[in-house]
């Protein structure tokens, strides 16, 4: 019984960590670049909704919308302020922007919400009782698995059906022919980086009300973490970040539980390297031949 | 009479000598002087322990072309690793100097053997792969080090993995004259500082001196060769795995060298220092002074490390500012319409890339 529950609480921890890495695969697949910025978007996203429930006291659903809405906006000014204008430069460059953003929506965090952490009042309060009480299962948890599930089943249709997908996967591949194609490669880039945002800001009221805190630094550790999950499964792929975040939140949760709360980090990333010395792409990457 | 050509490496490389001891010899008229303020001159060891982890870094990811998010995992082997042969040779070893050279050589052996650990099974793996287990091996690395407590007494020293996290420096048993090196997750305690900016200036001249040889060395010509291209190197009959290792591992040497001197700078010092965002630190200073430019990973670590420093009249905005700039100036370098705007400025010569 008390497996079970540290069991589901790792599927739900990785459930939030399986959106953030949703949204990293999305915006490597097509920008290939690391974002570092990714986490502390997860961080605004959740500032965003404290602020409309605290202040503005509106009902969590609206607030989730407003953090979706804010996040969006900002995840596509920064890809056009930052990151666009560096499309033809080498990669480290932009991931030394990215870093550079990081910094910024972190200081700008630390002076607009100060460094105190913030008591953040989970979206749904309560939980349901099973096996006589000996199971508690609280309904954030169930809330966190089952928006998790949408969210990767919504995504997998749409980038295999829908046609914004369709450019999606094509600029992935080779953003020089989608051009050719007729494919606008600006607009869906930012497309990209609109939605990778927007599960951010997901993530961030999940994984607050998951905490029940929220610093200017509660995204910088869940994005790497989720970061490592997209590599996990397979960086690019999205059913691989899903995997790749559940496994990661389930093993976390179980080396917590039993065998140490200083090493559980640890433990993740020893995990993690040596699935990727087995498997050098990933649980579910495709290995691309190199061509000579 | 002949005249011996000198070519255009050598004078970039004596240049780079030279400045570096221009800037020390500055330095130090001008804190002799009293020129400069207090923080400035407490930033003088930490410039030097940056300026080595800059080039050491610009070794892997300038010269050999592999991203590492890692490098304060190694820094962080080397600093503990000095901090408990220098305490522990407080007695035995009375003369600082020697003492925290002893230090820093131990300090490089366990990042050396860190860096083996680590770069054996990994330099297999490619591009992004890389790079996260390095940034998993540079949070191990942490993590493990905030579980250790070290102490030394006249029995030697005794150390105790504290895997619970319920244990504290009086399991360890010491006699009443021990002394507790590492406290856990409160880090070393009651360190002698004896770290100078004479022996960081030694030890950035030490770091150019390996790495400039290298770069210019057989094995320097097959590591960027494999940096360049990786299938045709070995098509010829390069050895990659063991140029790749050699690259990684006199890097990380290096770093735990630099590690010894930062440790020995302060009397107390945390694990949780030598995080992801140092390590990210340093990148940054490889990248803003140019990938395989070593004079640039010079003037990036001593620009940026003061830089926070001298924005203190922004106080709060001062890392702000910071991360501003740092976008700013990427955008400014990297930029293809701003690099041909600044070209048309300076009509018939090669745009200099700004350092910093």
């Amino acid at each position: 019984m008390e497996f079970l529950s540290y069991l589901i609480s790792g599927i739900s921890l990785g459930s939030i960590y399986a959106i953030i890495a949703l949204g990293y695969t999305m915006v490597y697949g097509i920008a290939k670049m690391l974002n570092f910025a990714h986490g502390d978007i997860i961080m605004i996203g959740g500032y965003v909704s404290f602020c409309s429930m605290y202040y503005l006291n509106l009902p969590p659903i609206v607030a989730t919308l407003l953090a979706v809405i804010a996040c969006t906006v900002l995840g596509i000014v920064i890809e056009r302020l930052a990151y666009a204008p560096l499309r033809s430069a080498p990669s480290l460059a932009v991931l030394i922007t990215a870093i550079g953003v990081s910094y910024f929506l972190q200081n700008s965090a630390l002076l607009i919400w100060k460094a105190a952490a913030k008591t953040y009042p989970p979206v749904v309060a309560g939980a349901v009782q099973l096996f006589n009480g000996q199971l508690t299962i609280s309904y954030i948890s169930l809330l966190t698995i089952a928006a998790c599930i949408v969210i990767m089943l919504a995504l997998t249709t749409f980038v295999s059906k829908s046609k914004m997908g369709k450019a999606m996967r094509a600029c992935s591949e080779d953003k020089g022919a989608a051009q050719l194609m007729g494919i606008n490669v600006n607009s869906t880039i930012s497309a990209t980086f609109a939605i990778g945002s927007a599960l951010a800001a997901i993530a961030g009221v999940l994984l607050c009300s998951f905490n029940t805190s929220l610093m200017p630094t509660t995204g910088s550790m869940p994005g790497i973490k989720a970061f490592t999950a997209a590599v996990f499964g397979g960086i690019g792929s999205i059913p691989g970040a899903f995997l790749g975040g559940l496994l990661l939140g389930i093993i976390e949760a179980l080396a917590k539980a039993y065998i140490s709360t200083q090493l559980a980090n640890s433990i993740v990333f020893a995990v993690l390297i040596v699935v990727l010395l087995v498997k050098p792409a990933g649980l579910l990457g495709k290995i691309v031949p190199e061509k000579v | 009479m002949k005249q011996r050509k000198i070519s255009k490496t050598n004078v970039v490389n004596f240049s780079t000598y030279l400045g570096m001891v221009i800037f020390f010899l500055v330095m130090t008229a001008l804190s002799k002087a009293g020129v400069l303020n207090r923080s400035m001159t407490g930033l003088l060891v930490p410039i030097c322990c940056y300026m080595s982890m800059a080039v050491s870094l610009n070794l892997t990811v300038g010269i050999l072309g592999e991203l590492s998010l890692g490098h304060a995992g190694f820094m962080s082997v080397g600093a503990f690793a000095g901090v408990i042969a220098s305490q522990s040779l407080l007695d035995v070893v009375p003369s600082a100097g020697l003492r925290l050279t002893i230090a820093m050589i131990v300090g490089a052996l366990f990042a050396t053997v860190a860096g083996f650990i680590v770069g054996a099974p990994v330099l297999r793996l490619q591009g992004d792969y890389l790079a996260i287990v390095t940034l998993a091996f540079g949070e191990i690395i942490k993590e493990l080090v905030t579980c250790l407590i070290v102490g030394h007494d006249e029995n030697g020293l005794h150390i105790l993995f504290n895997l619970t996290g319920n244990k504290t420096v009086e399991d360890l048993g010491l006699s009443d004259t021990g002394i507790a090196i590492i406290k856990g997750a409160q880090g070393t305690a009651s360190v002698k500082t004896i770290a100078s900016f004479t022996a960081g200036f030694i030890l950035v001249m030490v770091t150019l001196f390996i790495v400039l040889n290298l770069k210019h060395s057989r094995a320097g010509r097959a590591i960027m060769a494999l940096r360049d291209n990786r299938i045709a190197t070995s098509s010829i009959g390069i050895n990659t795995t063991k140029y790749k290792l050699m690259a990684f591992v006199t890097s990380a040497a290096l770093a735990g060298a630099a590690g010894a001197l930062y440790g020995l700078n302060y009397s107390s010092l945390q694990a949780a220092k030598f995080n992801f965002n140092t390590s990210i630190l340093v990148l940054v200073f490889v990248v803003l002074g140019g990938l395989g430019n070593i004079w640039g990973s010079l003037v990036a670590a001593a620009a940026l490390t003061i830089l926070p420093e001298a924005l203190r009249e922004f106080a709060d905005y001062r890392m702000l500012v910071y991360a501003i700039v740092l976008i700013l100036v990427m955008l400014a370098t990297h930029n293809p319409t701003l690099q041909s705007f600044f070209a048309r400025l300076k009509p018939g010569k090669k745009e200099e890339k700004e350092a910093a």
